[in-house]
């Protein structure tokens, strides 16, 4: 589970969905790196990723890790975005039943778990259906 | 470098160990190897595991199991590669040998994951995973393997039967093996009808939650033949990685890691995968052995789950495959598997596997995996 530091760290991504575009060979690394691991440039621009794509693969988790079983059963997916990206999220706001490879889902913000009562609200990206 | 050889095996019985502690479980395994082996000496060890610390709280385990097998000072290290991390001890400890630095060396493996609660085993495993980018989104292990399968069924036309398939087959398989935690057999329809994990996958297409240990005794080929022991060589090794997190690959269905660790152990054997007669490979979950299959040659490129279907992978078959139960119905307790994999191909290739014995199994091969193939470890073993 993260701690609120490390979660911190990574809010540029979870909030506003950033990316490092590759100067040189133009990748898009999402989590961003330091080196691209298509050519190995280290000069990365800024981006936003697209917000929507369509499903590669998809679950419905029965048996869920202890912050998220109030949620359980709930569905995940990974999704091509319409600039190339690949991206793993929950999918909410769906029946299970409609769940398809090639379904278009659109990225929204939502809150992801939270640690008991007192605890940090861990917010970041989800896919709905579009 | 020099040849080297496999001159003794020790494995107990695996399961939900909950009378042994993880120091107990491991000397006992390292002295069934000892006395195999029949040496009176060994000059290092390499232990295999991958997260002690967050299982029963203890790191610092070479030296630990050092103190306990009775045998400080000699050097020891700990290795983890998630759930390769028993395969790469056996590798590192065939580079000790090999390079001239050891003579004798124990390599071993062990997981005790049966003292915490299911929450926390699916944690502990789940750092095998990306943290931050997969586990932060709730996704599990069964859940990213569940994904290949739906990539695997859409893309190549995988079947949910076929699937099942492969766990009909290992059980049957470790139905003979008295050593596995769930060593009795079980039909397609006790797979379809088993509880729902993530779908597709089913509670009987995941390995389970296992305590084991398993050790293996190394020393160069040469002295082997001196001290006239049955040994088996180590002819070939290989080692891959990949992107740990399951969106940074472009083929959902494609396991590049163990491919490429693969051609490298075969290219210093100097054989094809048509040389080799047995194969214990990481069966964590049923679409796992199908992509393995393929990922080794075994079967062609989608055609995984036809290759179980037509027989290729059962034990009478061209390719057998998991001729010990795999993970599947052995048990998989994560950092052991990888040297138990060496265990069983030692056994065949002795002739002493009896009523799962391959048939004339001159040459054996082991493939370890960690996480969703973001690392590989592929070894050949041949009956010297
Ligand atoms: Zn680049």
């Amino acid at each position: 589970m993260p701690t609120p530091s490390r979660y911190w760290r990574e809010i540029p991504q979870r909030y506003r969905f950033e990316a490092g575009k590759c100067r040189s060979c133009g990748y898009v690394c999402f989590p961003p790196r330091l080196v691209c691991p298509r050519c190995g440039a280290r000069e990365f621009e800024d981006i936003r990723l697209a917000e929507a794509g369509s499903l590669v693969s998809f679950t419905v988790i029965r048996v869920a890790p202890h912050a998220f079983v109030d949620q359980s059963p709930y569905a995940v997916g990974i999704a091509d975005l319409d600039d190339g990206t690949r991206l793993t999220a929950q999918i909410v706001d769906c029946d299970f039943e409609d769940l398809k490879v090639g379904l278009r889902v659109k990225l929204e913000f939502r809150k992801i778990y939270e640690e008991g009562e007192t605890g940090v609200i861990y917010y970041g990206y989800k896919f709905v259906p579009e | 470098m020099r040849d080297v050889a496999v001159i003794g095996v020790g494995m107990t019985k695996w399961g939900e160990l909950w009378e042994k502690s993880l120091r107990t479980n491991f000397v006992e395994t390292a002295l069934l190897a000892i006395e195999d082996a029949g040496v009176d000496r060994i000059d290092s060890m390499i232990v295999g595991c991958m997260s002690s610390g967050i299982f029963t709280g203890q790191e610092h385990l070479a030296s630990l199991l050092a103190d306990y097998l009775g045998k400080t000072p000699v050097p020891a290290a700990r290795v983890e590669s998630a759930c390769a991390s028993g395969g790469l001890a056996l590798r590192q400890g065939f580079i000790e040998v090999a390079s001239g630095m050891s003579d004798i060396v124990l390599v071993g493996g062990i997981e005790k994951m049966t003292d915490v609660n299911g929450h926390e085993a699916t944690f502990a495993l789940g750092t095998a995973a990306d943290q931050e980018y997969e586990g932060y989104h709730g996704l599990t292990f069964p859940a990213l393997y569940a994904m290949m399968a739906v990539a695997h069924m859409h893309q190549h036309g995988t079947t949910r039967e076929q699937l099942a398939m492969v766990a009909v087959k290992n059980h049957a398989n470790g139905s003979k093996n008295p050593l596995a935690q769930y060593p009795f057999k079980i039909s397609v329809d006790d797979v379809l009808c088993s509880v729902l994990v993530a779908d597709p996958l089913r509670i009987l297409d995941c390995s389970p939650i296992t305590d084991g240990a398993a050790a293996v005794i190394l020393c160069p080929a040469d002295m082997a033949r001196s001290m006239k022991k049955p040994a088996v060589r180590i002819i070939g090794t290989g080692q891959a990685t990949d992107t740990i997190a399951l969106s940074s690959r472009k083929d959902l269905t494609w396991m590049e890691s163990t491919h490429v660790a693969a051609g490298k152990a075969l290219e210093m054997a100097g054989l094809a995968v048509k040389d080799i007669d047995l194969f214990e490979v990481h069966d964590c979950f049923t679409i796992a052995e199908i992509m393995i299959t393929e990922a080794l040659g075994i079967a062609g490129k989608g055609r995984g789950g036809r290759a179980v279907e037509e027989g290729l992978t059962a034990v009478d078959g061209k390719f057998p495959v998991n001729p010990s139960g795999g993970l599947k119905a052995k048990g998989h307790p994560v950092g052991a598997t990888g040297v138990a994999q060496a265990v069983e191909v030692v056994k065949q290739l002795r002739g002493e596997a009896a009523d799962r014995q391959v048939k004339n199994a001159r040459r054996g091969l082991t493939q370890n995996m960690g996480g969703t193939g973001g690392s590989s470890v592929i070894h050949i073993f041949e009956a010297d």
